[in-house]
């Protein structure tokens, strides 16, 4: 068999007495859309920050490309071609949508200590901005300050930025979180396409759309992966149908 | 030996002096996240109210109660009338706003008082050696302030871990959300915590009066003190604060009083002369940076955010 | 939006103008106290620009910028006491000491955030004090007279009022057009990037420290300048210089004339220290009037002078 594109093992991460990723291991294979699902608080956010290196896990290991990452920097491992979209819109608030995209892209072109030519006047760095906007469909907008851009179009960069890294490996944090339904539908097609060039990993609370997209699910409860199967499996995964049956019951109670 | 034990004596006096400095800091910063300046100009009029009501009324103790209640009000009225606006603001407008302050106290004073410095002269009862142990003398005075700060910061932990106000400020420490969604009359609290505050300057400010001079500037040195024990303890963190003040009331003390004879065996006695002040006043400062570099958030973070 | 943002170009430029034509109003007028002046606000607005770059732009909020005037200043102050003149030494030596003493500081402060990095930069400062407090031999406390300014040749006299007060200016203005090309370069934008939100930038790929780092060092070594500037000017350098207080004063510039705007700080120091002048003139209580002001103009005034302006496109 192949060495997958990332490969994570034996992961272990706890806050306090709180095990957040517990002995998690999971596998994703160059080109696929594998989505992870799983109640609130099934530690989805806590293993993607350990994925992209903002988080240390306690034991376990991490290889992308056949290369153990589990100890790099965040920064490196954008280096090697791993990107992730925040949960939260974690972008340049006080920056254009054309300046966020073209800094992801001046990341990924040399280092950055030139001190004197205008960087906004870089043609290729603009050029690549433009063109990745217009892949999501934000090129009208290149040139307003992030913080005046609707929350869809927020969600919409936050891709951008990601895809403008050149990515081999993209983690998307719930990319459709509040969105509406056209926006929604919207992101599903571009994610349609999307997944025809770079592996996605995809964490996502909206079923219809995760279950037309993903090549294969991982659903996680209690920071555990319960089954890994294709759609059509997960769908009819007994287990799972508890799990989230059982939220189902404590949401209802708690309101 | 008993060079060792009075300066030991010393190093607790003025480390607890320093906590009391602290503690009303490191509440108003933890609950409010106010970085207030103008906590050393608070120090300062306590020493000036202290000079002044006790030359006035003739009382030693009618004058210290008067000064302590004078800077309750005058804590009270600086958050009512400015401070409160500066909540939820950026921690430079703090800095801005409360270094205006500090100029404004300094020349408030000068005004006032003079130029010139002020003394507290201490009553007869309070300047006679007490024998603590056989054979080792210790001015009366001195010994009362530690008794005072010791009973103070007993009270202070009494009331922040026993009561319902203090269980506010505890939660208040360390989050702030918190105490808003519980339905209680901020504003309130937060004017008493600064009003608290205020007075424990105060009181640290009237108590040192009658060691050193009252003048104009005597806050801006020990704030920094001040500033740099609540960093070390961790912000909002009472406990880290008593500790923290404690552990550089004793160093700075015993460095200044041991650093030179120290560095006499290695230097000559004309460098060293000259370079233990400077040493001895940047030890402190060493200790922070040693603290911050192994622990970015003090030794006893209250909170996680 | 595009009137405003004029009117904060109209404003630098006027600025520019009448520092510029300031000693040709001096002689004509015969008052040559305005030049002496206006020497020093120059010598401390280009102080405040570098304090600008990292705290405006790079959004490191330093409480020790002060320690660079005095190591600049005791640098020349140093080594014009044991005999060496020479400017073309001096100069290079305040700048390169400043760089050292900025990259270990920043290496080791920047490990921290928020307050504790205001904290951490504010210790090291008073550390640099009590280093020169202890410096016996140049004087210590009561700091060293500098009885002759930096020589440099032929090239330029620093006692001629004139050409020392010019000399400031270029050295404001080339300050002024670094930060401008650096703000806009790819560095500068990285720099800025990690202010607004270092997670994100960390994410897509750039180590923060190292870029951090770098820019602290620039900064640093822009106000070391500044105090070379500043020691020449006063013939004179004290521990004094480097007093926590004096930090204050260059944060207060900053934000007075409005963070990471490119003139604001040439506009808080000028307003700034000019309302020092014109408040000691009037009464001995000056602080009086200029506390509660900085109150007011915190409570009223966000974003400082240039910011009450208008905000550019941009920045």
């Amino acid at each position: 068999m192949t060495e997958p594109l990332l490969r994570v093992e034996n992961l272990v991460r706890t806050f306090g007495g709180i095990t957040a990723t517990d002995n998690l291991s999971l596998q994703a294979a160059e080109g696929e859309l594998h989505a992870i699902i799983g109640p609130n608080g099934a530690g989805k956010t806590t293993l993607i920050t350990q994925l992209t290196g903002q988080l240390q896990p306690n034991s376990g290991s991490i290889h992308f490309g056949g290369r153990d990452i589990t100890r790099l920097p965040a920064y490196k491992r954008s280096a090697l071609g791993l990107a992730r979209s925040f949960q939260i819109t974690s972008l340049l608030r006080d920056f254009t949508a054309a300046d966020n995209v073209a800094l992801a892209a001046q990341a990924h072109d040399g280092h950055s200590f030139y001190f004197w030519g205008n960087a906004r006047k870089e043609k290729h760095l603009r050029e690549a901005a433009h063109a990745t906007l217009s892949r999501v469909g934000l090129e009208p907008r290149a040139d307003v300050i992030v913080s005046r851009l609707s929350h869809g179009e927020q969600r919409q960069l936050e891709l951008a930025v990601a895809l403008a890294t050149k990515p081999r490996l993209l983690l998307l944090d719930e990319p459709m979180a509040g969105l509406g339904v056209s926006e929604s539908a919207r992101m599903v097609e571009l994610l349609k396409e999307l997944r025809r060039e770079v592996t996605i990993i995809l964490v996502e609370h909206d079923m219809e759309a995760v279950f037309a997209l993903a090549d294969r699910i991982s659903v996680l409860v209690y920071g555990r992966v319960i089954a890994c199967d294709v759609p059509a499996a997960i769908r009819t995964n007994e287990d799972v149908k508890r799990a989230y049956l059982g939220e189902q019951h404590a949401v209802t109670r708690h309101d | 030996m008993l060079l060792v034990v009075e300066q030991f004596l010393n190093g607790l006096q003025f480390g607890l002096l320093l906590f009391l400095l602290a503690a009303g800091l490191t509440l108003v910063f933890g609950i409010m996240d106010l970085v207030n300046l103008a906590h050393g100009s608070l120090y300062m009029m306590g020493a000036y109210f202290a000079a002044t009501f006790v030359a006035w009324t003739g009382n030693f103790l009618l004058g210290i109660v008067l000064a302590l209640g004078a800077s309750l009000l005058l804590g009270i009225v600086l958050e009512l009338v400015a401070l409160r606006h500066l909540y939820g603001r950026d921690h430079l407008d703090h800095v801005l706003a409360t270094f205006g302050l500090i100029l404004f106290f300094n020349d408030a004073v000068r005004l006032i008082w003079g130029p010139a410095g002020l003394a507290l002269p201490l009553p007869a009862w309070l300047t006679v050696p007490v024998q603590i142990v056989p054979g080792v003398f210790y001015p009366a005075y001195r010994l009362a302030i530690i008794v005072v700060a010791l009973a103070v910061a007993l009270g202070l932990y009494l009331v922040v871990m026993k009561t319902r106000v203090g269980m506010l400020i505890r939660a208040g420490a360390s989050n702030r959300e918190m105490i808003g969604a519980l339905g209680i009359n901020i504003k309130l609290l937060y004017t008493l915590v600064f009003g608290l505050g205020a007075a424990l300057a105060g009181l640290a400010g009237l108590m040192q009066a009658p060691i050193l001079t009252v003048q104009i500037g005597m806050g801006e040195n020990i704030l920094i003190l001040a500033f740099v024990i609540i960093v070390i303890g961790g912000i909002g963190s009472i406990r880290g604060a008593f500790l923290a003040a404690i552990f550089v009331g004793m160093i700075d003390t015993l460095g200044r009083a041991f650093l030179p004879d120290l560095l006499r065996k290695i230097l000559s006695s004309a460098a060293a002369s000259t370079a233990a002040p400077a040493l001895s006043s940047m030890l402190i400062y060493l200790l922070m940076a040693i603290v911050l570099v192994i622990r970015p958030e003090g030794l006893f973070p209250a909170s996680k955010r | 939006m595009t009137a405003s943002f004029n009117a904060r170009n109209a404003v630098a430029a006027l600025v520019v103008a009448g520092l510029v034509l300031l000693p040709l109003y001096s002689s004509l007028s015969g008052n040559i106290f305005i030049l002496t002046l206006f020497t020093r606000i120059v010598i401390f607005a280009l102080a405040a620009i570098s304090l600008n770059l990292i705290m405006g732009y790079g959004g490191m909020m330093s409480f020790g910028h002060a320690a660079y005037l005095g190591i600049g200043g005791y640098a020349v102050g140093i080594l014009a006491f044991e005999g060496i003149g020479s400017g073309f030494i001096q100069f290079p030596v305040a700048l390169a000491s400043s760089a050292l003493f900025a990259l270990v500081i920043g290496a080791l402060s920047l490990r921290t955030r928020g307050v504790y990095f205001i904290m951490i930069t504010l210790a090291f400062a008073q550390m640099a004090y009590y280093v020169a407090s202890g410096l016996a031999r140049y004087g210590g406390d009561d700091g060293l007279t500098i009885y002759k300014r930096s020589d440099f040749g032929g090239l330029i006299n620093l006692s001629g009022k004139v050409q020392f007060y010019y000399l400031c200016l270029f050295c404001l203005l080339g300050g002024i057009y670094l930060v401008w090309r650096i703000v806009n370069s790819r560095f500068g934008l990285v720099v800025q990037g990690l202010r607004s939100n270092e997670a994100r930038m960390q994410a897509i790929g750039f180590p923060a420290t190292r870029y951090r780092l770098v820019c602290f060092v620039i900064a640093g070594m822009m106000c070391g300048l500044s105090g070379a500037l500043n020691a020449n000017n006063t013939d004179f350098i004290s521990p004094a210089v480097m007093y926590w207080t004096r930090s204050g004063d260059l944060m207060v510039m900053v934000i007075l004339g409005g963070m990471g705007s490119l003139f604001g700080p040439v506009i808080g120091a000028i307003v700034y220290l000019l309302l020092e002048e014109f408040l000691s003139q009037l009464t001995e209580y000056w602080a009086l009037v200029m506390g509660p002001l900085l109150l007011l103009i915190v409570l009223f005034g966000r974003g400082g002078i240039m910011g009450m302006l208008g905000r550019s496109g941009r920045d």
